[in-house]
């Protein structure tokens, strides 16, 4: 891909470079955003800027579009200078953006959501000149999309596709993709790393936001690192590595725990026949999932989200009520409510650690006994022992290494990886049988992320069994011992991780079985 | 210029936010005092002394504010737990009108049972007509998601409605001459007077202040006073963590509805001795400005009941002392929950410039 790239660089690189970003520096209040953050990007390039939450990139990319304007720098494209603050003044530069949520309109065609906006809406003879103009762009960039087909029945990559031709019809010379990946699958992201390169070879510049390594390592031409709102580095693709980048990323070098092997024991939770139906002829959420987690295991569950795994984390946490199916606890039938679930050892970590992991708005020792404020050890004829809770409070704070928090400080205070800390703590301390991992790392630091998977597994390797649903490919691949995937409300059977390939896991993410797919 | 939220609000400016509120509403009514043509000092002096300026004026205050406290303690319950009940002057007249059927004069039940025993018995009996007046809302909004606001607003109207038929119909005093009220109740039922000679203060005000350190406590030391701040706080933490928040709703509801009946049971038993129409002038909507003036805080409603019980009172000196209407009272307190509102906002978030 590079040595494809590399030319057509040069060759247009003569005119200079087509968005300069210099000395850019945006502050709040106390908190510098983004802090003398300088960088270019010619035609035909793909720059990666690669950044955990809060390095910044977001700001960066408001203030280019003009949403902020920076306190000091300027900005420059094509060699003209950029007006700050102006929206307007981005798009007729040529900027555009894919967001990582689509905007499209459903029950519009792929024709009418492009060039909504653009034309006249109740001019319906402007129509057929517009869809010459879609299908020649869609040609050129060879980006597959069908005019006619009504946007809710296409897939999620075609309606990536539909956005970025969205953006060239409006004569986008600079796309920014903001966490393209997030909802595709391996095969998909293949596909767009594709239409990418076709992109810039066709001249477009491409802004690529991500905090993957992975990808971010295969699409770009150049990297550009982004830490606590500065540029630490700036990396063509062919002289770094991935380790260097994680290490640049975080600012120190982070160390992933590994999963050794062990043998397995009794099963521990066990799903038969689970079905969850919605209201009126729409169709099942879950559809007939068995699934079986035995001690000293961690089975993966991957999925593109919106697949019924929600549903699936709600039903092993005791929150949702399945219209059919059994659950079973070391061999034990089990009723669906979370103070019975955690009663019999089920640690759970949700998905959302601000609205429904934690209440934000009460104390860390409130907290920590929300999941077993009616038992003894807090709480004595109707009235809670305050004393006792936050020794545990303390506990949990000390042995979970939770930072900037006291037994009395509000959740809402801690960072995003303390409040995963507080959560792991107040379960984990209980010596859990069976761990229910929802998206455990998602939005946190290389380093926390690193501490939730060693906790995960320390917790396998000392027998408790972990039902891990995740998105993240490669945090499935490097805890799970099994690895089962979702589609449509129903679960594969699992296969164990070291004969499962990307690519057939891929293939099963878009609802196809490996020997039909081929 | 810019908001910020603060991590956390300094314990200073917490307390110093409602003072200054206050303070500020207090010179912005000045000018409408100004335009009515009276001397601004002299007219809150008049104020003051009419509020709490003799032994009669404190116990008008506090009689007025009795009823206050309890409405404000209704729906602070109700707010905390983020049920909006607006309802309270509705609950407040399904209490006055169980405690009339209860300890009716001759009734049934005042020939039962001993004299001390017919007070708490009327009591009970208005909390439970209150709490099952918002129940009916709450159970709509946790079944159906009907919202509250409207329901218990509209209720308030049935409620009214309902005890006007009453008044003109089968509970007509027949020795009211043709006035529309019901017949007084058993003497038993009348709560003691505290200071005696031709003050009202009675022993509802004592019960009132019981109530709002019961509520307190309950709040920040009970199980169930835990469980209702989290579900106010979060309905789906509340959820995750396993507490049973349709039944923890129901229980706020008939916690409220039924300490806003009581409300109603206290101006029978320690004012009125009978129900008419105009028993309430609109205790249970002002209950709503007493509970965000106290920002929801059980002990606080106390404070606030009582300034806006003196700005009541006092507003009624003020007017016959210096000719400035006693519907600046209203306005006084209106403006005093506006800066109240504004003053909370900025212990939340710092005044930035850019």
């Amino acid at each position: 891909m590079n040595d494809q790239a590399i030319p057509v660089e040069g060759s247009i690189g003569i005119r200079g470079p087509a968005l300069r970003i210099s000395g850019v520096t945006k502050r709040f209040g106390t908190l510098v955003a983004n802090e003398d953050v300088s960088f270019t990007l010619n035609a035909g390039q793909v720059v990666a800027l690669l950044g955990e939450n809060g390095a910044g990139k977001t700001t960066l990319m408001n203030i280019l579009f003009g949403h902020y304007v920076a306190d000091s720098g300027h900005i420059e494209v094509n060699g003209a200078s950029l007006a700050s603050g102006s929206p307007q003044a981005a798009l007729r530069a040529g900027i555009g953006m894919v967001h990582q949520h689509f905007a499209l309109a459903n029950n519009l065609t792929v024709a009418e959501n492009i060039i909504i906006g653009t034309e006249p809406l109740f001019l319906p003879w402007h129509r057929p000149k517009a869809k010459d103009r879609i299908l020649e762009i869609a040609q050129r960039y060879g980006l597959a999309v069908d005019p006619d087909a009504l946007v809710r029945d296409i897939s999620v990559g075609e309606r990536q596709r539909v956005e970025i031709v969205k953006a060239l019809y409006r004569n986008v010379r600079i796309l920014v993709m903001d966490e393209p990946t997030a909802v595709l699958t391996p095969q998909e992201a293949e596909g767009l790393f594709a239409t990418l390169r076709n992109l810039v070879t066709n001249g477009v510049a491409v802004i690529f936001i991500s905090h993957k390594l992975r990808e971010v390592m295969s699409v770009a031409d150049k990297i550009v690192v982004m830490r606590q709102g500065k540029v630490v580095a700036e990396r063509f693709v062919s002289e770094t590595s991935r380790e260097e980048l994680a290490e640049l990323m975080v600012g120190r070098k982070v160390v992933f725990p590994d999963r050794k092997p062990t043998s397995v024991g009794d099963p521990v939770l066990r799903l038969d026949g689970i079905v969850l139906r919605q209201a009126g002829n729409r169709p099942k959420i879950l559809d007939g999932v068995n699934l079986e987690v035995r001690q000293h295991e961690i089975l993966g569950v991957a999925g593109i989200s919106g697949n019924g795994q929600a549903a699936l984390a709600d039903i092993a946490c005791g929150v949702l009520v399945p219209s059919e199916g059994l659950i079973h606890l070391s061999g034990q039938p089990v009723q669906s409510n979370p103070s019975e679930f955690v009663k019999r050892g089920v640690a759970r970590i949700p998905e959302d650690r601000h609205t429904t992991g934690l209440i934000p708005d009460m104390s860390v020792w409130e907290n920590v006994v929300a999941e077993r404020y009616r038992s003894g050890d807090f709480a004595i004829a109707g009235l809670q022992r305050i004393g006792a809770a936050r020794k545990y409070a303390e506990l949990v704070i000390d042995q979970f290494d939770v930072r900037g928090a006291a037994p009395n400080t509000s959740a809402r205070q801690l960072s995003g990886g303390n409040m995963q800390k507080l959560i792991l703590g107040r379960s984990l301390l209980q010596n859990p049988v069976m761990i229910i991992a929802t998206q455990p790392t998602r939005g946190l630091d290389i380093g926390a992320v690193a501490y939730v998977h060693r906790k995960l597994l320390e917790a396998r390797d000392r027998g408790a069994g972990v039902l891990l649903i995740s998105e993240d490919l490669d945090e499935l691949f490097s805890l799970s011992d099994r690895i089962a995937v979702m589609f449509r409300g129903t679960l594969s059977n699992p296969m164990r991780t070291e004969e499962v390939s990307l690519k057939e896991l891929g293939l099963k993410m878009a609802g196809q079985s490996s020997t039909r797919g081929r | 210029m810019r908001l910020e939220k603060r991590d956390v609000s300094p314990p200073l400016v917490r307390l110093t936010a409602p003072v200054l509120a206050v303070l500020t509403s207090l010179l912005i009514c000045s000018s409408l005092i100004k335009a009515a043509g009276a001397p601004v000092l002299w007219a809150y002096w008049t104020m003051l002394v009419g509020a709490v300026g003799s032994l009669n004026a404190l116990s008008e205050t506090l009689t007025r504010a009795t009823p206050l406290i309890f409405t404000g303690l209704a729906v602070a319950v109700a707010f905390r737990a983020r049920i909006w009940n607006i309802g309270a002057e509705g609950q407040l007249y399904a209490g006055a009108l169980a405690t009339v059927l209860v300890a009716a004069d001759g009734g049934r039940v005042a020939a039962m049972v001993p004299h001390w025993a017919l007070p708490v018995i009327a009591a009970a009996a208005a909390f439970v007509a209150g709490a099952a007046l918002l129940l009916g809302p709450v159970v709509l909004k946790v079944k159906l998601g009907v919202d509250e606001v409207v329901t218990t607003l509209l209720s308030n109207f049935v409620m009214l409605l309902f005890v006007s038929f009453l008044l003109d119909g089968p509970f007509k005093d027949p020795m009211s001459m043709g006035w529309p009220q019901t017949p007084p109740v058993d003497s038993a039922v009348s709560l003691r007077h505290l200071l005696g000679g031709a003050t009202r203060l009675h022993a509802g005000f004592l019960f009132a202040l019981l109530s709002a350190a019961f509520l307190w406590l309950f709040n920040v030391r009970s199980v169930w006073g835990y469980e209702m701040r989290a579900v106010g706080y979060s309905r789906s933490g509340a959820r995750f963590a396993g507490m049973p928040v349709t039944s923890v709703l129901l229980r706020v509801a008939l916690l409220s509805g039924g300490i806003a009946g009581l409300a109603g049971f206290n101006e029978i038993a320690g004012v009125k001795g009978y129900l008419t129409l105009d028993m309430s002038p609109g205790f249970g909507y002002s209950g709503i400005v007493v509970a965000m003036l106290a920002q929801l805080h059980p002990v606080a409603v106390v404070a606030s009941a009582i300034f806006v019980a003196a700005i009541f009172v006092g507003a009624d000196a003020m007017s016959r002392a210096v000719a400035v209407p006693n519907y600046i009272a209203d306005v006084m307190v209106s403006v005093s929950l506006l800066t109240m509102l504004v003053a909370m906002m900025l212990t939340r978030y710092r005044i930035c410039h850019e």
